[in-house]
């Protein structure tokens, strides 16, 4: 369990994360998704103790992250969106680097890069951007951390590779893991992740799970305007619009539609889900 | 997998799995994968393809042996069936029937067409 309780940090006086207070459960891969500049990952960095927060509490499965107890950092992985082209051959950095983390095995390193179609033996500082990044999210796995973190993990792969990412990060993913992806690719990861965070500033504006989305909100892909839609949006052959789920009918979500609907009515949506 | 646009995922999923059963690729008491083998098969969150087996289970077409895993059930074939045949009846041939008559279509060049 990750309990987040009214933090803040800023950058010298540029306040970033103002009172964010958020609960994480086992067992789930969180999207968290937010515009440019929000702090999201700032708030990755505050969760695996990369940084500190300045007012308020984090606790990671009962640790205080910045701590860094060993035992702590054995079991969180954090992956950054700009990756190191470290000057060794993948298998060789794997095999030096997973001894850091108990669970890692070299085996499911291997898996991995054969599924992404990499050849562990290639050299991390000749490779193409996202080659490096496939290496290294191989790496993440096979580290099979308690905790993982992700920030914009599809950013640069080709498109055979975002099908691969998707496989690998279900299969090679433990049962009691918290798993939270930051991204901005919502198309690559939209059957992925579940529940979503939609993140401000100052402010968490949704985290909620896609049924519990669904059952208070419609997503209607139908050619007829609704006087009650929140959010619309003309496509091809219609419309996506979003409004209050009346009928209890359930729909499809779209997060981009959902995203947009969330930052158009800040104040509506924490109405229709708050649960007090 | 590729999903269309308007329905849930989750029935989506249900709807390939009661396919399979009617085509006879899956048999009464055959193993489904777990939720997350099925997951990282059709790159879905594991929570997803859970309510797919849950609804499924609600509707007779499989059931969960404790520990041992989710299977299809001896009447999988016959539930769905029926079940598709109440929605052709209540949705699908009235749409037909309306479809008919704002073409202008009589009756007995449908049938003509039909049989």
């Amino acid at each position: 369990m990750i309990k987040i309780g009214n933090i803040d940090f800023s950058y010298g006086n540029v306040p970033c994360l103002e009172k964010i207070s958020l609960n994480l459960e086992e067992g789930k891969i969180y999207g968290l998704l937010g515009e440019n500049g929000v702090g999201k990952t700032t708030l990755l960095t505050l969760l695996c103790g990369l940084k500190k927060v300045q007012a308020g509490r984090i606790e990671v499965d009962g640790f205080d992250p910045c701590k860094r107890d060993p035992e702590f950092l054995a079991s969180q992985f954090y992956l950054p969106d700009e990756v190191a082209p470290v000057n060794a051959r993948a298998e060789a950095f794997a095999k030096e680097n997973g001894r850091f983390w108990p669970e890692f095995s070299f085996d499911k390193f291997i898996e991995i890069m054969t599924i992404f179609e990499m050849d562990p033996r290639q050299k991390m500082n000749a490779m193409s951007a996202g080659q490096l990044k496939k290496t290294w999210i191989s790496f993440a796995l096979a580290c099979s951390t308690k905790n993982l973190y992700l920030d914009e993990p599809t950013n640069g792969l080709d498109i055979p590779s975002k099908a691969q990412f998707r496989k690998a990060i279900m299969g090679y993913t433990r049962e009691d893991s918290i798993i939270v992806i930051s991204t901005h690719q919502v198309k690559d990861l939209e059957n992925i992740i579940d529940p979503i965070i939609i993140l401000d500033k100052r402010d968490v504006l949704l985290n909620a799970s896609v049924q519990e989305i669904t059952e208070k909100l419609y997503f209607d892909y139908g050619t007829v305007l609704n006087p009650d839609s929140l959010y619309s949006e003309q496509v091809p052959g219609g419309f996506i619009q979003v409004y209050p789920n009346a009928s209890g009918e359930e729909s499809k979500i779209n997060i981009e539609a959902l995203f947009n609907t969330v930052h158009k009515h800040k104040e509506t949506i924490k109405g229709i889900f708050s649960h007090e | 997998m590729e999903f269309d646009s308007n329905r849930p995922i989750y029935l989506q999923i249900a709807d390939s799995i009661c396919d399979r059963i009617l085509q006879g690729e899956l048999k009464a008491e055959d193993r489904i994968p777990s939720v997350r083998e099925y997951g990282a098969q059709i790159g879905v969150n594991p929570n997803t393809v859970a309510r797919t087996y849950e609804t499924l289970t609600d509707r007779g077409v499989i059931y969960n042996k404790r520990g041992i895993g989710f299977f299809v059930t001896e009447n999988a074939a016959q539930n769905i069936r029926k079940e598709a045949k109440e929605k052709f009846l209540k949705e699908d041939l009235p749409n037909f029937a309306n479809k008919a008559r704002l073409l202008d279509i009589d009756k007995d060049e449908i049938i003509r067409l039909l049989f």
